[in-house]
């Protein structure tokens, strides 16, 4: 029964860990905390979920992956909308408009879902029963939680290559450490920050989506996947990859126990988790101090 | 014009504005009233959190916590305890309750500046939201609990109705706490822990260097601060006659940050002003249309871009500007 908890546990983290990836970008390279990053989400999630109800008679395969391209397509369209008006004013200001310019952001965003989808709930529950269950050790497991573990792992792998091995990515790294020194350097710094940020953005767009066919789209539904984000983020250090996959895995499981042993108190348990990291490693586990 | 008359002037301002903030209570109609209160209230906390912004150059995303936390231990001794239902006790007990979670809070998010402490104290009242809708047993969860008319000095209010109590007597009460708050914290960043508190945000190096220890003072900052959101929640309790969990969410504590930004964070009565004109604003945008966040996000996102120093900070610059050309002609 206990490996139950444990592949829901990584399955929350898989989300938690793509949403945070973004938020981590985004934050790290451009020193912008994005509260509309859970918009962002929802974006994906209400974009998914109407694909696939349109493509229903094409077949779930072809809804699902026309809907995760949708949902990543839009996030990163809106991410490109949104850096390219209000965030790129804010690199040099302070903090607090930053945290204001966003919040009026994700204010928008809302209601900007609500006029295009209506209030009510999106339900596409057709790519989680086209893929049913598999056997492990004994018990049944929906594949379709699986097959978000392996898009994650794969969209992990190819962030972590991307920062690592490409050019692109060494830049967006010096863009992180040293802003005015990348510039000096002569890294294309305009173009480079509206790809984190459509990258960032286009993550948070695919979580939204992958989570859609196990539970409707609804309004705010962006907002619990943010403030998990950012405790995956606090815990895990700023700007760090190591760092988000540990926050995320120990934040998914520890709701996922905590949802089956002791539901009333999931949340506080996460966030006393955060704390006492905190006091003992201020700079989250894996940040830069 | 010498500063002596400078004082006078000003002096002369703060009387009548006084008075007549005293005589709304026989102008505006009941119902204005009752949002003024509410205004009120949410000025208190603009207040204490301007103490951390301002003067201490930290901005925290979670203060609804300390402001739910108040208005929640009026509301749970209502329900609990209620031969203990009495203002003399209530305010108190609300101011206290949120000093003990802001210092415990504070404690931790103190050790960070910047985007960190803003995720850290809007992490923690999510937590506190999180508790409050949970505990459903205790707190009603999201349904809330409701605060009824408590009894001031003895004086029991039996048999009036909310809205005739709120526009009676207790606008008066709401008024005169509000002055009082208003005028210790006036006290309080003109004072020399107010000074300490700038020389902190200013240069945290230098701070330390001549011998103020930042962390203590930054912790003591943040459990006034709290301090006055808990009263300010507390005072809000009877005014909103019910109490629920959105006011620890995050978003709540978003929109403080936006009162204070309306009114200009950089002028001691700037989040007072924006307190008072974002609940106006706010509920001429609800009653008029479904689409409120999104006139408040745009007014929000004009507002960053074209006023950045808010209302009372553009008053100040447009009045600079005037005397400026008015020297100039001379």
């Amino acid at each position: 029964m206990g490996i139950v908890y444990v592949l829901n546990g990584l399955y929350f983290s898989a989300f938690l860990f793509l949403t945070s990836l973004g938020l981590s970008i985004i934050l790290g390279v451009m020193g912008i905390l994005n509260l509309a990053h859970g918009s962002l989400f929802a974006l994906g999630a209400f974009m998914a979920a109407w694909v696939i109800g349109v493509c229903v008679n094409a077949g779930p395969t072809v809804g699902m992956i026309g809907g995760f391209v949708a949902a990543m397509l839009l996030a990163a369209a809106v991410g490109f909308v949104l850096e390219n008006t209000i965030i790129r004013p804010m690199y040099r200001r302070p903090l607090e408009y930053q945290l204001l310019i966003t919040f009026g952001a994700l204010l928008v965003i809302e209601d900007l879902i609500k006029l295009t989808w209506g209030g009510e709930a999106y339900y596409a529950s057709g790519p989680f029963d086209m893929m049913g269950r598999v056997n492990i050790l004994g018990g049944e497991y929906p594949a379709y939680f699986l097959f978000v573990m392996g898009v994650t792992a794969a969209c992990g792998l190819c962030i972590w290559l991307f920062m690592a091995r490409t050019k692109l990515g060494i830049m967006l790294r010096a863009i992180a450490m040293d802003r005015d020194m990348a510039e000096a350097m002569g890294i294309p710094m305009r173009k480079l920050t509206i790809l984190a940020f459509m990258l960032g953005a286009s993550l948070a767009g695919l979580a939204g989506g992958l989570m859609v066919p196990t539970s409707p789209a609804l309004l705010g539904i962006g907002m619990e996947p943010l403030i998990m984000a950012f405790i995956v983020v606090v815990i895990g250090g700023l700007g760090s990859l190591k760092g988000a996959v540990l926050g995320s895995l120990i934040v998914g499981q520890t709701r996922s126990f905590g949802v089956g042993f002791f539901p009333e108190l999931e949340m506080p348990v996460l966030f006393l988790i955060a704390v006492l990291i905190l006091v003992a490693r201020p700079q989250g586990l894996f940040g830069r101090a | 014009m010498g500063i002596k008359g400078g004082i006078w002037v000003r002096g002369v301002a703060i009387c009548a504005g006084v008075v007549l903030l005293v005589l709304l209570r026989w102008v505006l109609p009941s119902y204005q009233l009752i949002l003024f209160e509410t205004g009120l209230c949410f000025g208190i906390m603009g207040l204490g959190f301007n103490l951390l912004l301002r003067h201490t150059g930290l901005l925290s995303f979670g203060h609804g916590a300390y402001f739910a936390v108040g208005a929640y231990t009026v509301a749970i001794i209502g329900r609990y305890l209620p031969g203990l239902y009495r203002m003399e006790i209530l305010l108190p007990g609300a101011v206290a309750a949120s000093a003990v979670v802001a210092a415990i809070f504070g404690f931790v998010c103190v050790r960070h500046t910047r985007i960190f402490f803003s995720i850290l104290t809007l992490a923690l009242s999510m937590l506190v939201f999180a508790l409050l809708v949970k505990l459903y047993y205790l707190t009603g969860g999201s349904d809330g609990i409701r605060a009824p008319i408590p009894s001031i000095l003895g004086h029991s209010f039996q048999g009036m109705r909310r809205p005739q109590f709120l526009s009676g007597f207790y606008y008066h009460f709401l008024l005169a706490a509000f002055l009082v708050a208003t005028a210790l914290m006036y006290a309080l960043i003109h004072s020399p822990f107010g000074k300490a508190l700038q020389s902190v945000r200013d240069n945290e190096v230098r701070a330390e260097m001549i011998g103020i220890r930042v962390r203590q003072f930054r912790w003591m900052a943040f459990v006034i601060s709290g301090m006055y959101c808990g009263l300010a929640g507390g005072l809000w309790s009877f005014v909103n006659g019910h109490v629920t969990p959105e006011v620890a969410h995050w978003v709540f504590s978003g929109e403080v940050v936006y009162m204070t930004l309306l009114g200009g964070f950089k002028t001691f009565a700037g989040p007072v002003v924006g307190a008072v004109l974002f609940t106006f604003l706010k509920l001429y945008a609800i009653s008029g249309t479904e689409y409120w966040m999104l006139i408040i996000g745009v007014t929000l996102i004009g507002l960053v871009l074209l006023l950045p120093s808010g209302i009372t900070g553009a008053m100040a610059s447009w009045a600079a500007r005037l005397r400026s050309l008015g020297t100039r002609k001379i």
